[in-house]
C-alpha cells in the first residue's frame, strides 16, 4: 500500500464497500465515483448548500466536508437506500411526488436525506420547526413552500406507519 | 377531443428518478478511461499576458497534457454572436466576442488561462499551482460611468472605447407631451441583478470515437442543438458527427446557454488530440466568475404625468453592465428598454441605452433577463407620481393600465425577437382587482394606523408588470407510437426542471388517448431530435408545447386513417380512447394503438403510394411573435425599524400566461421565482471591488434564500388566451421573479414611513446594512 492510500471499509445502505484511496479523497468522491451510488450530488464542495447530505450512523453529514477515511467503518445512508427493493417509495418520496416539492431534483437528495433524520427526532415538526430543519439546504428551483408541505404530511404519514 | 390531462394538476412523470438518486447529471457520466480538466483562470480582471510556463505542471504525476492559446492553432478563435442585435436604426453594435483561452490580454478575473488534463480531478486540480504565469497587471474597468470617461483604459485596446452598444428607441414625442405635462419627475436608479446559481454547476463530457469519427457530448446546456452546431462548425466535422445531450440538468435559468462556454470548446477539441474521453465539472468557486452573470444597470429616468396621475410619457437613458465580452447581443438591454412600459398606456416613449464594456464577467440573460431593471424603474416613478399627487399607489397603477379592447396593444419599439413590441392579448384590471382583494388592500390601509400606534412598521406594496415571453424562431417535435402502444416523444429544446416530461405527455396523452404515463418524453438528445433552439425567454411549453401538440393531432389522423382502413369503416364511427381505437357503441370491436403502429411499418406487401410509415409525425410550430403574460404581485411586509431584519406577513400573486397546462407545474414555477426574486430584492449582490475581484465568491458569502426566508405564496389567475397559437399559451418561466425588487422598495417605504422623511429608495439589492445607510444619510440631508 503507498503511504497516502488507505483502505475504507464502509457499510453504506446495508452494502458492505471495501476500496482503497487516497487520504484526501472526499466522502462525496469516495460515494459517487469510487461506489458509483451517484444519487448524492454535490453542489458548492464548501458545506453551505446541503446537496452532498448523507447520514453517517443515523446523523446528517455534508460528504463535501468529510473525507472518506474518517468514514472507515461507519454505516451511510444515502438517497438510493430510501425507496423498498420492490420500487415503492418512501413516504417522505411519495410526499414530495404528491405535493411537486421538486423541480430540476438535484437538491432533492440532501433535502431527504436531511429530512429523514429530522422528522425521526421530531415526528410532529410545525411548519416553523420544519423551515428551520431545511434552512441548511439551499433549493433555487421551488421557493420551499411545497417541499415544507411535502414534509408536513410525510410526518403525518410516516406517524401512522409506526406501530 | 376530451381534454383529460390538459389543464390537470397531474403529477410528474419524471419525479421517480429524482426520488431515488437514479436520473443522470453531468458528474453522473462515467466512461473508460475517462480524464479530468481543470482550468487555471486569471486572478486579476486585466493585464497583459507575458508569458506562461507549464512545464513544471507537465512533469507531475498523472498529468497528461497542458494547454495553452499558443497551442490551439486555427482553433483559437472567437466565439460566435448568439443573438444578432435587432433590426433598430442607428444603432451602434460593437462585437467582440470571447476566447476559448486568453492569449494576449485577459480581461476579466476568471477568464480560462490554461487547462489541464491529468488522470483525476485531484492531480489536474493540483497541477493548477504549477503553471507559472507572468502578467503584467493594467488598471481594470469597473465602474459604469468611469468607461465612458475620455482617458478610460479600453477593455478591448483595439476598439478605442468601451461603448459595446448604444440604442435609441422612441415612442410618440416625449419632448412634446413633456411640455404639456402638470408633473415631471426625474430620477436616477440603480438595479443589480445577481447570479442565476444552479444549484448544480455548469459540466461537460466530451468523448471522440476515432473509429467511428463521431463526437459525444454531454454538456449542462439549455441549448443542445446550438451547441451541437457550433461544435460541428468549429472541430470541422459534419453535423451528424457531433451528438450532444442535455442530461438531467441541475436549474438553468439561463446562464447555461452560450454558444460557446470556452469550457465547451476546449473539451471536445481536447477528446479528439488524446482520443480519450474527458470530464470537467465546475466547482463553485469558479462558477462564480466562469458563468455568465447578469448584474446592474444606472438609469436616468423621468416621468411626465397630467395632475390626475395619467402618464404622459416616460425618457430614461441607461447605461448597462455587459461585461468583457458580447457574445448574447443585446437582448438583456433591449429587455430592460422595452419591458419599462410595462402594463402602462405610455404614449410617449425615448429610450436611449449604452452598453458599456467592463473588466468584469460576462452579462447574459438570467430568469428576467433585464425585465427586472425596467420594471423597477417605471414601478418606482409611478410611486413617486402617487406620492406627489396624493393619489394611492394602487389607484395610480389602474388609472394608467391599457384598457382590454385596446389588444393587440402596440407599443412600437422594437424587442428582443426582432419585431416591433406588440401586446397579443390581456385584461390587466381583474389582475389588479383579484391582487388587491387577495392582499386585503383597503382593509390594511385602514388597519395601518392602528399597527404604527402600536410600534409595528408593517407596510403594502403592490407592483404590476408584463413579461414578453414564448419568442420564436420555432421548435419541433417527433410524436411516436411504439409497438408497445407506448408514445415517445423528442423535440430538441434542454430541460432543467421545468417538468417538460410532464406537460408535453399532457397534451399527447389526451390527443392519442393514453395515460400520461405511457408518454415518454426525450428532450435535449440532438440524435433523437436534430432541430431546435432551446429553452429560454420562458417559450418551452409555448414554443415547443406547441409543435407536441401538432404532431400529436398528426399522429392522431394517422391512426384514425389507418384503423378506418382496418375495419373498412369512416373515420367519424371511431373512437380513440384507452390506448386503442374502437368502433363508436362497439366497444369490443377495437385495435390497439401499438398494433396500428406494428401495422404501420409492414415487413412484406405493398403499401399505397405515399404512404409514410410508422404511427408517427414530425411537426414545427413558431410563433409570428412573442405573446405577453401580465401580473400583480402584492405583500405586505413588517420591518424592525433598527436592525430593518424584514418579515414578509404576506405574499400574493395574481398572474395571466393564457391556457394552462398544468397548474401544479405552473405554481411551482412561480414560486421559484418569486424566491430568486426576494434573494435579489435583499440578500444576493455580487461585491467587486475596484480591482474587479468579486469578494463575495462563495455560497457562504453570497447569500441565496433558504426556506426561512422565503414566504408561503397565496396565487391566483386569470386566462386570456393568446391567440398566437393554437393552445392559447403564454410563457410563465420568469413571471415570479420579475417585479419582486419594487414590491419590496414600495412596502418598505410604506412600513417605515420613508417618503415622508424624504427617503426614498431608487436600488435594488436592499440589504439590511444598505437601509440602515440610506435612511441615515436620507435622515440627514
Amino acid at each position: 500500500m503507498q503511504p497516502d492510500r488507505h483502505e475504507v471499509q464502509v457499510s453504506v445502505n446495508g452494502s458492505a464497500y471495501r476500496r482503497e484511496v487516497e487520504s484526501r479523497m472526499l466522502l462525496s468522491d469516495f460515494l459517487r465515483h469510487e461506489l458509483l451510488l451517484a444519487g448524492t450530488h454535490v453542489g458548492c464542495e464548501h458545506g453551505v448548500c446541503g446537496a452532498c447530505t448523507v447520514l453517517l450512523d443515523g446523523e446528517p453529514i455534508r460528504s463535501c466536508l468529510m473525507l472518506a477515511v474518517q468514514a472507515n467503518g461507519h454505516e451511510l445512508s444515502t438517497i438510493e437506500g430510501l425507496a423498498q427493493d420492490t420500487g415503492e417509495l418512501h413516504p417522505i418520496q411519495q410526499a414530495m411526488h404528491a405535493h411537486h416539492g421538486l423541480q430540476c431534483g438535484y437538491c432533492t437528495p440532501g433535502i431527504l436525506m436531511t429530512m429523514m433524520a429530522f422528522l425521526r427526532e421530531n415526528p410532529a415538526p410545525s411548519e416553523q420547526e420544519v423551515r428551520e430543519a431545511l434552512s441548511g439546504n439551499l433549493c433555487r428551483c421551488t421557493g420551499y413552500q411545497n417541499i415544507v408541505d411535502a414534509m408536513l404530511v410525510a410526518a403525518k404519514a410516516m406517524r401512522a406507519s409506526v406501530p | 377531443m376530451t381534454t383529460r390531462f390538459f389543464g390537470a394538476a397531474v403529477k410528474r412523470n419524471e419525479d421517480k428518478k429524482l426520488l431515488t438518486g437514479q436520473a443522470l447529471f453531468i458528474d453522473d457520466v462515467e466512461l473508460p478511461g475517462m480524464l479530468h480538466a481543470a482550468f487555471l483562470r486569471s486572478q486579476v480582471a486585466h493585464a497583459r499576458v507575458k508569458g506562461i510556463d507549464p512545464s513544471k505542471a507537465l512533469k507531475r504525476d498523472g498529468v497528461i497534457a497542458v494547454y495553452t492559446a499558443a497551442d490551439l492553432g486555427a482553433y483559437w478563435q472567437s466565439g460566435p454572436l448568439l443573438v444578432p442585435p435587432p433590426p433598430v436604426p442607428g444603432l451602434v453594435f460593437n462585437l467582440r466576442t470571447h476566447v476559448p483561452l486568453a492569449r494576449d490580454t485577459v480581461r476579466y478575473a476568471g477568464e480560462p488561462l490554461a487547462i489541464v488534463v491529468a488522470e483525476s480531478r485531484y492531480i489536474a486540480e493540483d497541477a493548477l499551482d504549477d503553471i507559472a504565469v507572468d502578467l503584467e497587471i493594467l488598471p481594470a474597468v469597473v465602474d459604469l460611468e468611469k468607461a465612458l470617461d475620455k482617458d478610460a483604459i479600453p477593455v478591448h485596446g483595439d476598439l478605442g472605447t468601451n461603448i459595446a452598444a448604444h440604442v435609441h428607441q422612441t415612442k410618440g414625442n416625449y419632448r412634446s407631451v413633456a411640455a404639456q405635462a402638470d408633473l415631471i419627475l426625474k430620477r436616477r436608479f440603480r438595479y443589480e441583478h445577481g447570479m442565476s446559481s444552479p444549484i448544480e454547476t455548469r459540466g461537460i463530457v466530451a468523448q471522440w470515437n476515432a473509429r467511428a469519427q463521431h463526437m459525444t457530448v454531454w454538456d449542462t446546456t439549455q441549448a443542445p442543438v446550438f451547441v451541437r452546431n457550433g461544435l460541428a462548425g468549429a472541430l470541422g466535422l459534419g453535423e451528424r458527427q457531433v451528438r450532444v445531450i442535455a442530461p438531467f440538468v441541475g436549474g438553468g435559468f439561463g446562464p447555461k446557454i452560450m454558444m460557446l462556454y470556452p469550457e465547451e470548446a476546449m473539451l471536445p477539441w481536447i477528446s479528439m488530440r488524446l482520443n480519450r474521453p474527458v470530464k470537467w465539472i465546475e466547482d463553485r468557486f469558479e462558477h462564480f466568475v466562469a458563468t455568465t452573470h447578469e448584474r446592474g444597470q444606472i438609469h436616468d429616468a423621468e416621468i411626465a404625468l397630467t395632475r390626475d396621475g395619467r402618464i404622459l410619457g416616460v425618457k430614461d437613458v441607461f447605461l448597462h453592465d455587459n461585461g468583457a465580452y458580447n457574445p448574447y447581443g443585446l437582448t438583456v438591454p433591449i429587455n430592460s428598454q422595452c419591458t419599462l412600459l410595462g402594463p402602462y398606456v405610455i404614449p410617449a416613449y425615448d429610450s436611449t441605452f449604452t452598453s458599456v464594456f467592463t473588466n468584469l464577467p460576462i452579462v447574459t440573460p438570467y430568469r428576467g433577463a433585464g425585465r427586472q431593471h425596467g420594471v423597477f424603474v417605471i414601478e418606482r416613478l409611478l410611486d413617486l407620481a402617487a406620492h406627489e399627487l396624493d393619489i394611492d399607489p394602487a389607484e395610480i397603477r389602474r388609472r394608467n393600465l391599457i384598457p382590454s379592447d385596446a389588444f393587440p396593444y402596440r407599443n412600437e419599439i422594437i424587442y428582443q425577437d426582432f419585431q416591433p413590441l406588440e401586446y397579443d392579448s390581456g385584461n390587466y384590471e381583474p389582475v389588479l382587482d383579484k391582487a388587491l382583494e387577495a392582499i386585503g388592500y383597503a382593509d390594511f390601509v385602514a388597519e395601518q394606523p392602528r399597527l404604527r400606534a402600536q410600534g409595528r412598521y408593517v407596510g403594502i406594496g403592490v407592483a404590476c408588470y408584463v413579461e414578453g415571453t414564448g419568442i420564436g424562431p420555432y421548435e419541433g417535435a417527433k410524436v411516436r407510437v411504439q409497438a408497445n402502444g407506448k408514445v415517445s416523444v423528442a423535440t430538441g429544446i434542454g430541460t432543467q426542471g421545468q417538468g417538460h416530461f410532464t406537460s408535453f405527455a399532457q397534451i399527447v396523452a389526451d390527443q392519442l388517448g393514453v395515460d400520461v404515463t405511457d408518454v415518454e418524453i426525450v428532450t435535449g438528445d440532438t440524435d433523437q431530435f436534430y432541430w431546435g433552439a432551446g429553452t429560454f425567454a420562458s417559450r418551452g411549453a409555448v414554443v415547443a408545447g406547441n409543435a407536441v401538440n401538432e404532431a400529436s393531432r398528426a399522429v392522431r389522423k394517422k391512426a384514425l386513417k389507418l384503423a378506418s382502413d382496418a375495419f373498412e369503416c369512416a373515420e367519424e364511427d371511431l373512437v380513440l380512447a384507452d390506448g386503442k381505437v374502437s368502433i363508436i357503441g362497439i366497444p369490443e370491436k377495437f385495435i390497439r394503438l401499438g398494433e396500428l403502429a406494428q401495422r404501420a411499418n409492414p415487413m412484406r406487401g405493398a403499401v399505397k403510394p405515399g404512404t409514410e410509415p410508422g404511427l408517427e409525425s414530425t411537426q414545427y410550430f413558431g410563433p409570428p411573435s412573442g405573446s405577453t403574460a401580465n401580473g400583480v404581485h402584492a405583500a405586505i411586509i413588517e420591518m424592525d425599524p433598527l436592525t430593518f431584519e424584514l418579515k414578509i406577513l404576506k405574499y400574493v400573486v395574481v398572474h395571466d400566461c393564457g391556457t394552462v397546462i398544468n397548474p401544479m407545474i405552473l405554481a411551482g414555477q412561480i414560486h421559484g421565482g418569486v424566491a430568486q426574486g426576494i434573494g435579489n430584492a435583499f440578500y444576493e449582490k455580487l461585491s467587486f471591488d475596484e480591482h474587479g475581484q468579486l469578494l463575495n465568491a462563495s455560497l457562504a458569502d453570497y447569500l441565496l434564500p433558504t426556506a426561512l426566508e422565503v414566504p408561503r405564496m397565496q396565487l391566483d389567475h386569470t386566462t386570456t388566451p393568446s391567440p398566437l397559437n393554437p393552445l392559447g399559451i403564454k410563457g410563465a418561466g420568469e413571471a415570479g421573479a420579475i417585479p419582486v425588487g419594487p414590491l419590496f422598495a414600495q412596502a418598505i417605504e410604506n412600513a417605515l414611513g420613508l417618503k415622508q422623511n424624504g427617503v426614498e429608495l431608487l436600488e435594488i439589492p436592499l440589504s439590511p446594512s444598505r437601509l440602515f445607510e440610506l435612511i441615515r444619510k436620507g435622515s440627514k440631508a
